[in-house]
């Protein structure tokens, strides 16, 4: 078969569809990520050793097992074990929450951590409550270190929607999948699917670049 | 009036007694400059008396609230205890400004404009109101350094601590916070100084205590005691500093 270009524009509007689901799996279960990693980050830097060891057991559950499994728990596991019927969609909108938050969680303790001991004793000395030492010195600052890699993360878990294939989500990926196994055209199809991914993520390297720039890391 | 009281008290690092039954009790207005060994206690003394370090026994009494008395209450005397520290730790995101203005608006309930007010002034007080809209990372050593003064006094308290506050500067710019602290004695701020400046304490102290294994071994007027050290340890340790 002659490799042909000219025929990615027909397929076009169906990868956007699935792009679009691709973003929207990405940035609920990204925001999801977010809220249980600053919690989870909080807990093991600063929580009483129960609340660390919880955190900490969820943390290693998570990077301990790979996404398509924790996905395939959630979609074929859960019915079974708790009579929890749940879409696709919620499936893979909640194994990005819970596998980015415990990727996440680390990220905010290590920025937790990083700041010097001497900034937070600079704060309990003017007479502080600790939640104020943490919301207005410790928490600005570990905000500036937290980019880069949370920038990382958010490039991974983008990626990491293109497994949820396994369970029939209409992502981007899959709907690679099914437009070739209607005409072979595997070239084109699988250039345009990379060339959709380079553009998302890179539009998210952007967006973290400006944020960066705007909060002129410390 | 005694504004400090230290009441057999002890500090443990695990094991380590760093700590040893101190009874010492400072008065409104002293200017007490401790000096001593590293690994003597001085600067863990000074730390307890604003509850950065936890007292292991015995009491501590700052502005008649033991500083074992509950978190709120620690609080309180924080506020009465500015503290300096080696390292300065201004806040490195605010300007010199904002890291003055800080604390009486947070603690102290001041309005934005009264904490700004309050802020330029204590900055002219120590020679930087040109320097206000600077970040701590634009200024020199001794520059930030005045500025942590500032900040402490900004909440006003009624002590200030100040824990080795020109180890980490040139000989240049330990003059310029010197000279500072020297106002500040001058104007009867009661302070309590860990420093290896035997000169400032000569000039300045009008109290001078000499640590040795978590206990004080000498007390008393800092000429006398600089001039003729009533023990060897002391005397082999002022030919060393």
């Amino acid at each position: 078969m002659q490799i042909d270009w000219s025929v990615i524009p027909s397929f076009l509007p169906q990868l956007a569809e699935g792009a679009a689901i691709t973003i929207k799996i990405t940035v609920i279960g990204l925001l999801g990520g977010l809220a249980i990693g600053t919690a989870g980050g909080l807990m093991r830097a600063f929580g009483g050793r129960v609340l660390n060891a919880v955190a900490f057991g969820y943390i290693e559950l998570i990077r301990g097992t790979p996404i398509v499994v924790q996905v395939m728990f959630l979609y074929f596991a859960m019915p079974v074990l708790a009579g929890l019927r749940i879409d696709p969609m919620a499936a893979a909108i909640l194994a990005i929450t819970i596998n980015a938050g415990a990727y996440i969680a680390e990220i905010v303790r290590g920025a937790l951590l990083s700041i010097s001991r001497g900034l937070v004793e600079a704060g309990l000395a003017i007479g502080l409550p600790h939640w104020k030492v943490l919301l207005h010195i410790v928490g600005p600052l570990a905000f500036r270190r937290l980019i880069p890699p949370l920038g990382n993360q958010f490039i991974v878990s983008l990626k990491d929607t293109s497994l949820f294939i396994v369970i029939g989500v209409g992502e981007l990926t899959r709907t690679g999948q099914e437009i070739m196994a209607a005409n072979f055209r595997a070239v084109e199809i699988w250039t345009a699917v990379a060339v959709i991914y380079l553009l998302l993520t890179g539009t998210m390297t952007v967006g973290l670049r400006i944020i960066e720039k705007r909060m002129r890391i410390l | 009036m005694n504004i400090i009281e230290f009441r057999k008290t002890s500090k443990h690092f695990g094991p380590l007694k760093v700590l040893d039954e101190i009874d010492l009790t400072i008065a409104t207005g002293e200017v007490v400059v401790l000096i001593g060994p590293s690994g003597s206690g001085k600067s863990t003394l000074l730390r307890c008396i604003n509850g950065l370090e936890q007292i292991t026994g015995g009491d501590l009494v700052m502005d008649g609230i033991s500083v074992r008395a509950g978190k709120r209450q620690l609080r309180l005397i924080r506020q009465e205890a500015g503290m300096v520290f080696q390292q300065f730790n201004l806040f490195p995101q605010m300007t010199a400004l904002e890291n003055v203005a800080f604390g009486p608006r947070q603690v102290r309930g001041l309005s934005r404009a009264e904490a700004r007010t309050l802020a330029l002034g204590l900055l002219e007080k120590v020679g930087l109101a040109e320097r206000a809209h600077h970040h701590p990372a634009q200024l020199s050593g001794g520059q930030q350094q005045r500025v942590a003064i500032a900040r402490a006094l900004a909440v006003q308290p009624k002590v200030m601590l100040f824990d080795e506050p020109t180890s980490a500067l040139d000989p240049e710019l330990k003059q310029e916070v010197l000279t500072v602290m020297r106002q500040l004695a001058q104007e009867g701020m009661t302070m309590v100084v860990v420093t290896h400046e035997i000169a400032f304490a000569r000039q300045v102290g009008t109290r001078l205590i000499f640590m040795e294994h978590g206990k004080i071994s000498v007390d008393g007027p800092p000429r006398e005691v600089i001039d003729t050290p009533p023990s060897d340890r002391l005397k082999d340790f002022l030919q060393h500093v």
